[in-house]
């Protein structure tokens, strides 16, 4: 078995971990990027109390969730493309298989499996402690725009 | 409880509905769901525009208080599944929503939400969803 090569540095992946920064909305709810490569994208929501949907049971609110995996979906889009372009949500179809655990915060893969010219299909699951036993799966559509975003600093 | 004390404990009872900023208002027994423009709410800082999964949130916390109201109990009901659709950007300004029961049965309630911001005629956002009920 051979060692595998280093992996040299990856654009997709630093605008991949800028979308988990950089959007107001993913920063107010702490995202973070957990890996960005071959299509798929994996992101995590940690538990905050101010999040909770239920107070109840303590757990984290579906909406969080719901940013979460719509948030993911555009993130495994530019582990797709190689660039960070515009996306649209067109729909987002979410089934919940059971509540989260209580005061747990929430990791979503999402996955690109096909791209056209103008748009991005994905399938994205949650889960809490266990990528085998889901908490929601999801699927959703997303036009692209024809345009990359430019860097900050206008460089290229 | 009347109506309006049953909204304002669901409101006032869930943190995540704080975080989001987001009020709202009965007119009899319907429900209008408002969610203020705030910064932290974006999506899109180019356009810009609110983050989908806001509007998605939005939309069925909008679903679960009109539950709140007309299914009266001190418990908060279940999302089963939801699809929503985006129909325009959600600009950077207040959105309102309003949901319709469209059956509720012993156990489980569709509902839809439509949400729009200068006009209702032009909705950014719709939802359907299926909730299960919670007992007392």
């Amino acid at each position: 078995m051979s060692d595998p090569e280093p992996n040299p540095p990856n654009p997709n992946l630093e605008a991949a971990a800028a979308m988990a920064t950089e959007v107001p909305q993913a920063a107010a709810l702490g995202f973070q990027m957990v890996s960005a490569a071959d299509a798929r994208g994996v992101m995590h929501a940690p538990w905050r109390e101010d999040l909770v949907g239920d107070p109840d049971t303590g757990v984290i609110a579906s909406g969080v969730v719901t940013s979460l995996l719509d948030h993911c979906c555009g993130m495994a889009i530019t582990a797709t493309t190689g660039e960070r372009r515009p996306t649209a949500t067109l729909d987002l179809r979410i089934d919940y298989m059971r509540p989260a655990a209580a005061r747990t915060g929430v990791t979503v893969e999402a996955h690109c499996y096909h791209l056209t010219r103008s748009i991005a299909f994905v399938r994205a699951h949650a889960w809490d402690a266990d990528p085998a036993d889901p908490i929601a799966t999801a699927q959703a559509a997303f036009m692209l725009s024809p345009a990359p975003v430019p860097a900050p600093g206008g460089a290229a | 409880m009347s109506p309006e004390e049953q909204l304002q404990a669901f409101l006032g009872r869930v943190p995540y509905i704080r975080f989001l900023g987001m009020r709202a208002e009965l007119a009899g027994d319907e429900l209008t769901g408002i969610l203020p423009f705030s910064p932290h709410l974006i999506g899109n800082s180019l356009l810009p525009a609110l983050h989908g999964g806001v509007i998605g949130a939005f939309l069925e916390m909008t679903a679960l208080a009109q539950l709140a109201v007309t299914q009266s109990t001190p418990r908060v009901h279940k999302t089963i599944d939801v699809t929503i659709e985006y129909l325009r950007p959600g600009r950077a300004m207040a959105t309102y929503a309003r949901a319709e029961l469209r059956k509720v049965g012993r156990r489980i309630a569709n509902v839809h939400v439509e949400a729009w911001q200068e006009a209702r005629s032009q909705p950014v956002a719709a939802l359907r969803g299926h909730f299960m009920l919670a007992e007392d």
